[in-house]
């Protein structure tokens, strides 16, 4: 019975040891708190999008501190600037580990905007 | 659920309304700035008075500041998008040549939102036609459904989208008006790149705006009036 228990206790230890190990570490870029806390967003930021996405599309009212845009004005890499180019950065190294598909960014842009005007202006 | 959050909604935004002009007239002209959260109102009808003695023949700038705004190719293939097209119309019996710019023409009664399976296509507040891309599932109906063949759909992947304007594989697009840009204050990009100012853009439903006043006063016409959906956009001297 005893072995039991410990072997149990044992994998369950080196299983959360495992598992924080192997947490993503994000490129955060500027990073910093708008909306709210981290925690809060990591768990709700979709419907956020989500709604914002429909409000603005459908009826025009363009709440700019919840939009995908404001989000990555903060969140893009200050090295690349993009929220997708690598495995590291900020919307792609977590929804790898969670295996969540990201399809916002078939359609809409991951570049900074700032970045992208001077890109497009630079042609 | 959403019936109840648009109540709420709407609560919410005549009462913050009312507080803001009454408290705070600083504050709006900050919303106005980054896009205004109440959205678009019905009040206002956007529209454009095209005049085709200014349109010249050959010149292409509309359509290259389309392009360049919303990031499209500039191909003219059939599987490349086109948002705006300059046509060149000539009467056969007088031998009359005309040159204008044609594209969606944002009508009061759109085919497309009506054969929609998905409600993707459909009208905002303030009259401009749109696809909701979070919806369209590319049947690509509406653009059978449209008269004026304003709509295109995206065949290939893209990369590198303006971030003011996503567009994205497997939906179908058409010009927004800019709604981007609108929604800022500012003009849509082919009525700014215009060099000799044929295109006048405005709120129809302001009388004492310029372009409510110049239709009120100059002969003009929409393009297949007949089908009765009422454009926005509108064409003189053809």
């Amino acid at each position: 019975m005893m072995k039991i228990l410990l072997s149990i206790l044992l994998f369950a230890f080196t299983g959360a040891w495992a598992a924080d190990s192997s947490v993503p570490k994000l490129d955060i870029g500027k990073g910093g708190q708008c909306v709210e806390d981290t925690q809060w967003m990591r768990k709700n930021h979709m419907h956020l999008l989500k709604h914002q996405r429909d409000e603005a599309v459908r009826k025009g009212a363009r709440d700019e501190k919840i939009s995908l845009k404001n989000c990555i004005e903060c969140h893009a890499s200050t090295v690349d600037d993009s929220v997708i180019a690598r495995e590291d950065s900020f919307c792609v190294g977590c929804h790898r580990y969670e295996a969540v598909k990201l399809d916002c960014f078939e359609c809409h842009s991951g570049t900074r905007k700032s970045a992208w005007l001077q890109q497009r202006n630079a042609k | 659920m959403s019936e109840i959050n648009t109540q709420r909604r709407n609560f919410l935004k005549t009462s913050i309304g009312a507080a803001a002009v009454a408290i705070a007239p600083g504050m709006m002209l900050f919303d106005i700035a980054h896009g205004k959260p109440e959205g678009a109102s019905s009040k206002v009808r956007w529209g454009m008075l095209i005049d085709t003695a200014q349109c010249k023949t050959g010149c292409n700038e509309c359509v290259t500041a389309c392009n360049k705004e919303n990031g499209l190719s500039g191909g003219i293939a059939a599987t490349d998008s086109q948002w705006i097209r300059k046509i060149e119309i000539k009467d056969i019996s007088s031998g009359r040549e005309l040159s204008l710019p044609m594209m969606c023409q944002h009508c009061e009664h759109p085919p497309c939102v009506d054969v929609c399976p998905t409600q993707a296509s459909f009208k905002r507040a303030d009259g401009i036609v749109l696809v909701d891309k979070h919806r369209c599932i590319g049947c690509r109906y509406c653009m059978m459904a449209c008269p004026y063949k304003a709509r295109s759909f995206v065949h290939e992947p893209l990369h590198d989208q303006n971030p003011d304007v996503p567009r994205g594989k497997g939906t179908v697009e058409s010009c927004t008006l800019c709604v981007h840009r609108i929604d800022q204050g500012r003009q849509p990009a082919c009525v700014e790149s215009c060099p000799n100012k044929a295109i006048l853009f405005g709120d129809l439903n302001d009388a004492n705006s310029e372009i409510a006043v110049k239709v009120r006063t100059v002969a003009s016409i929409q393009i297949r009036a007949d089908l009765h959906l009422n454009p926005g956009v509108r064409y003189q001297g053809i």
